[in-house]
């Protein structure tokens, strides 16, 4: 009972309790160990002396006099007397809930950007935000990325000691420079949401657990930063896609696109929701990359059959997001939209325009999106031909299976 | 925490530069000098001759070599450096940010030094 208990507890409480101890010491590696030794005090003491009335505030204050006893013990310092390394003997219930506001104020922001903080590599932040913030083990994380434990391991140490000896603070930016390091923020967010969406590896093409955590984090973020658009819609991107999971892959593992997905598999109540933050995000009239391509998913969203698809709006959102992010793949998928809402010429003069400038050259959805629309358009030949040069490309299985049994229907045809 | 702000750039370029826009250039560069000054945050910094002036040397099969040159050769070269004493990583990038050869196709490294002796504030 009491190890189950502390397993809910350490799951929901452990960021919160982690961002007030490195609030208190300023040492992410001195947090955890603290926090780890309360943990396995907490399963010496509860089971005789009961649950205490807030546990996440029991631990919180025992792993704080632990970080004491480490810091104490670290700095040698000839003034401690020996014995007082065991403060953690004489063991209070701890505070009550209102005391515990109020003497460790949330500071889960300031751990955000310090694991988002744009000194650290991409993958190192992805992997301290899920360690600290979501409290995913090492290896979890290893299992998530698909790589071996001691890569994530030493990835995380890395980091933190970035963070230490390169003086990386532990605060909330200045409001001057908040939305810039919000953005950095948000982008670590979309590139984790990424990777629970599209991951190349075999058979784990969708990763919902990931998705979730994606999910989790953005919303702590908008929790905590109710007053930035971006942020909130970012989140109702997430929740938007992520609202389709069931849906995105066959019984036997192939891709489902977006046309022929089972709307009634899409969770509506996560769509309206998520609908509902998008509104609140473009009310406040800052309209920035994440919202737009929230309000293009929330078009598909709204659409209660593929052929009921506004693709001229669409269309339009995505010219609106180019001068946003005038990227290669961000102007595909704007061919695409031309294509469906004014013509498919339209679309594939513009595909070849990208292709002819070299663009996009090993990426395998340029040559995909060729043969569907060349295959719409009546155009065999040069359909199956852009169905191989796809072939060639894709690396996931799940869609490897999709363009293969597509390119077979058509030559069948 | 101290902060070396290590400038690397192209001498080739920097060599193009038209002598008529030198004092203005010159003149950047005093400014950004000052403001860390006025700031409290210099600690030294200086510009380096070219690298055509370096000698490298190596301890080699018991000797001392000396060779002309730097020590390695690469496309850009180490061509000055502050070094100032902030609170943290952000404050120093933001000073870093404002260092008039960012603006001229330099790569500005930050690196902390290790806590020990350094120096203190000339006041």
């Amino acid at each position: 009972m009491i190890p189950r208990v502390l397993a809910e507890v350490v799951r929901r409480e452990r960021p919160r309790v982690l961002a007030a101890l490195v609030g208190f010491c300023r040492d992410v590696d001195l947090a955890e160990d603290a926090f780890q030794d309360a943990c396995t005090r907490a399963l010496a003491v509860w089971p005789t002396a009961g649950l205490p009335a807030n546990p996440a505030a029991w631990l919180t204050t025992v792993a704080r006099r632990r970080c004491l006893d480490l810091l104490r013990r670290r700095s040698r310092s000839p003034v401690v007397a020996p014995g007082a390394e065991v403060v953690t003997e004489g063991i209070d219930p701890g505070p009550e809930p209102a005391e515990f506001e109020a003497e460790f104020p949330d500071e889960r922001l300031r751990l955000i950007f310090t694991c988002c903080h744009p000194a650290l590599a991409p993958a190192a932040q992805i992997a301290l935000a899920l360690r600290h913030l979501c409290g995913l083990t090492t290896g979890e994380i290893a299992r998530a990325f698909l790589e071996p434990e001691p890569t994530t391991a030493q990835r995380l140490v890395r980091a933190k000691n970035k963070i230490r000896l390169a003086g990386i603070p532990y605060a909330v930016p200045a409001a001057e420079e908040l939305p810039a390091r919000l953005e950095t923020v948000l982008a670590t967010l979309y590139l984790l949401f990424n990777e629970s969406y599209a991951s190349a590896g075999d058979d784990t093409w969708l990763r919902p657990d990931l998705g979730a955590e994606a999910l989790r984090l953005t919303k702590l973020v908008v929790e905590l930063l109710p007053d930035h658009p971006e942020a909130r819609g970012l989140l109702a991107l997430i929740a938007l896609h992520y609202a389709r999971r069931d849906s995105r892959l066959s019984a036997d593992g192939e891709m489902i696109v977006l046309e022929a997905q089972d709307r009634s598999r899409w969770h509506r109540a996560e769509i309206e929701t998520a609908l509902a933050e998008l509104d609140r995000a473009l009310a406040q009239r800052r309209p920035g990359p994440y919202q737009i391509q929230a309000a293009i998913a929330a078009l598909h969203a709204r659409a209660t059959e593929a052929a009921a698809t506004d693709w001229r709006q669409i269309a339009h959102l995505y010219a609106t997001l180019l001068e946003f992010t005038p990227t290669p793949v961000v102007q595909l998928n704007a061919a695409v939209a031309c294509a469906f809402a004014f013509g498919l010429e339209h679309g594939l003069a513009w595909i070849d325009r990208l292709a002819a400038a070299g663009e996009l050259a090993d990426y395998h959805l340029l040559p995909a999106a060729q043969a569907e629309l060349l295959r719409r358009a009546g155009r065999r030949d040069a359909a199956l031909a852009a169905y191989d040069r796809a072939l060639g490309l894709v690396r996931a299985p799940a869609e490897l299976r999709y363009l293969e049994r597509r390119r077979a229907e058509l030559a069948a045809s | 925490m101290h902060y070396m702000i290590l400038i690397y750039s192209n001498e080739a370029e920097w060599a193009k530069i038209p002598p008529a826009d030198l004092p203005a250039v010159f003149e950047k560069w005093m400014g950004y000098g000052q403001a860390l000054q006025a700031a409290g945050v210099f600690r030294a910094g200086s510009q380096l001759q070219p690298v055509a002036t370096a000698t490298t040397l190596r301890f080699q099969g018991g000797k001392v070599l000396s060779t002309d040159g730097p020590f390695a050769e690469t496309k850009e070269q180490l061509g000055g450096y502050y070094l100032i004493d902030t609170p943290d990583l952000d404050s120093a990038l933001k000073w870093a940010g404002q260092c008039p050869g960012l603006f001229n196709g330099c790569a500005i490294e930050v690196r902390p030094l290790v806590p020990g002796d350094q120096p203190e504030s000339p006041v």
